[in-house]
């Protein structure tokens, strides 16, 4: 298989004073591959994806997203990503409408394409009364999907999704899921960190980082098969104790 | 720029949909310079008086008369021995016992010279002083006019000379003092609040992933409240000035210059507190305790700096709002221009530049 990589990951270092955060870790992820990016509390996940996402300067090591080096042109690395973070990140005082017009706008889009754009995504997540609500005024499940699409309004090569699901029902977060699919399969790359093992099963490619390193690498299926188990929640369970 | 345009177009969502936020910009400028104009001042109204007239002659007459028809003064009493006196202060209704010589009138034409004895209770040392020059203000008052008459002067031989402010009116005080207070807490507390609050719900981190960078956030933060700080400023040297007849002696545009100057001192404070603060609360504590606090007891607002011990003296000198109040007051009080207060705007100057240059430095840590 010749896929194109568009996350190239290079010995990449964080620490801070004498804790290292992230130890030198390397990964490559594919153009439109769903990659599930685990890891316990405190494993580094979080401080590993702010450094891809050019808002914490790595210690030592390269990373390249989108074919921008992460160091360099930060900039560049920035207009090709979208992201979403797991407090939902819309405000709450304003109303959907001018939500997507102020993304919209801090991404360079054109009013033109905001009111597209816009009028496209009232369609599609059939948000017609709700368009001029605020957005506090919205359940979770829907802020959640609002965010989602918010992140995809510049039409970014890899969105970036921090703990997307957390504190959402199980109905919702098929739902989300779902959408999430139908994005990847228009060729964006989706990363994603998560807690919930079940939704690791949906990922093509995860990794699991542990104390700061990445100890395992690949296909839930293959994960499974090397370790011998039924479930995604074995092999971290299984992986999480090795370790100690 | 559009994207500066629309990043500012939500800062005034953010602002007009927060009832807070809408009171702290409007209506605490209103509630305060009233509170300060009418309720809270130094000014005396109504003092009950006691007379003693030893005399009682046309000349004394007159003088009481004119004392009676003053809103200051209402005279309670009259007594007729200094034996009384005690008594009446002890009852504590009577602030202040006047005692016209016998034979006043008399002694002003002969003498030219007639004496009156102010005796005030002076518990409450300010409406003492206060009540004193009222009462020398009338009596001089009188003696002009009776001289207008007369070729030989007669003399009342009250010395006190009040400069700026002749009737001793307290909103002469107050008006620079409250503005003061509001473009601080606008400027610094509002600014504080609104970047912290950023933080708090994680949109900061959204905004810091996209490629708008992170100088235009603040300035775009920052840029709202200059244009309320400065409605603000408006409203209340309007108030000042329509209510309570406060003057403008100086260039309106020096005033709004100087005023403009001390808005980004305020701001840059505002962005130095967000950097060390990570909730809003912390942002409003330390807004609270570290700027409004000092702005009101060492800024000479409301306790003259000339009376505090030496090391507060010194200390004064350190916040911004002291230079900005006697640049306001030397403009709207005294008429002046800027090669009088060029220093103060220096110094103030200064204190800007070093504010921001600290935020800057903290800022990029952060990021790093």
């Amino acid at each position: 298989m010749t896929e194109e990589k568009i996350i190239s990951v290079n010995n990449l270092t964080k620490s801070f004073g004498n804790f290292t955060a992230v130890d030198s870790i390397s990964f490559n992820v594919n153009k439109g591959e769903i990659f599930g990016f685990l890891g316990a509390n405190g494993a580094g996940k979080t401080t590993a994806m702010k450094m891809l996402i050019g808002i914490s300067k790595p210690t030592s090591g390269e990373a390249s997203v989108a074919g921008h080096d992460i160091k360099i042109n930060t900039e560049l690395v920035k207009k090709s990503i979208g992201y979403m973070s797991q407090k939902f990140s819309l405000y709450d005082d304003l109303t959907v409408r001018e939500n997507i017009t102020f993304f919209g706008g801090i991404y360079g889009l054109t009013r033109n394409e905001i009111k597209t754009k816009t009028a496209l995504l009232v369609e599609k997540l059939n948000l017609h009364e709700m368009a001029n609500q605020l957005v506090g005024s919205l359940p979770l499940g829907w802020k959640q999907k609002l965010s989602f699409s918010v992140a995809l309004l510049h039409e970014p090569k890899i969105v970036f999704l921090d703990e997307p699901t957390g504190g959402v029902d199980p109905i919702t977060r098929r739902q989300f899921w779902e959408m999430i699919y139908a994005e990847a399969h228009k060729g964006t790359t989706i990363f994603v960190t998560t807690h919930y093992m079940d939704e690791a099963e949906y990922c093509d490619r995860v990794s699991i980082m542990v104390d700061g390193k990445i100890e395992a690498l690949d296909s839930p299926k293959n994960l499974k098969k090397l370790y011998n188990v039924t479930s995604m929640n074995e092999v971290f369970l299984k992986l999480a104790r090795n370790i100690e | 720029m559009k994207r500066f345009i629309g990043f500012v177009t939500k800062e005034f969502y953010h602002i007009l949909r927060d009832k807070r936020s809408m009171f702290i910009l409007f209506g605490m400028p209103i509630i305060q310079i009233m509170l300060f104009g009418f309720a809270i001042t130094n000014e005396i109204n109504n003092v009950n008086i006691a007379i003693l007239d030893l005399s009682k002659d046309n000349e004394t007459h007159k003088i009481i008369d004119k004392i009676n028809a003053s809103p200051h003064f209402k005279i309670e009493q009259e007594i007729s021995s200094e034996n009384q006196i005690e008594a009446v202060f002890k009852k504590g209704k009577v602030k202040s016992v006047l005692i016209f010589e016998n034979e006043f009138a008399k002694k002003l034409q002969t003498q030219k010279l007639a004496k009156v004895q102010v005796i005030t209770d002076a518990t409450d040392p300010n409406i003492a002083n206060t009540i004193t020059n009222y009462v020398n203000a009338i009596l001089q008052n009188h003696v002009q006019e009776i001289n207008k008459k007369n070729t030989p002067l007669y003399q009342i031989q009250t010395q006190t000379q009040l400069f700026y402010n002749p009737e001793l009116k307290s909103v002469f005080t107050f008006v620079p003092g409250v503005m003061t207070i509001i473009l601080m807490l606008v400027s610094a507390m509002m600014t504080s609040i609104s970047i912290t609050r950023e933080k708090e719900l994680g949109t900061m981190e959204v905004l810091l992933v996209s490629p708008i960078n992170a100088f235009q956030v603040i300035v775009g933060k920052v840029f709202p409240y200059v244009f309320l700080s400065i409605i603000n400023a408006t409203v209340i040297v309007l108030l000042g000035y329509f209510v309570f007849g406060m003057p403008i002696m100086g260039n309106v545009f020096l005033l709004a210059a100087e005023s403009v100057l001390f808005i980004i001192t305020a701001l840059s404070l505002g962005i130095l507190i967000s950097t060390i603060a990570n909730s809003q609360q912390t942002a409003m504590m330390l807004s609270l305790m570290g700027l409004m606090l000092p702005v009101i007891l060492l800024s000479g607002f409301i306790f003259p700096i000339s009376s505090m011990p030496l090391p507060l003296q010194i200390i004064s000198n350190i916040i911004p709002a002291k230079w900005f109040i006697i640049i306001i007051k030397a403009i709207m009080l005294k008429g002046a221009t800027f090669d009088l207060i060029w220093k103060e705007t220096l110094i103030l100057f200064g204190m800007t530049s070093f504010f921001i240059a600290l935020s800057i430095k903290k800022y990029k840590i952060r990021l790093e």
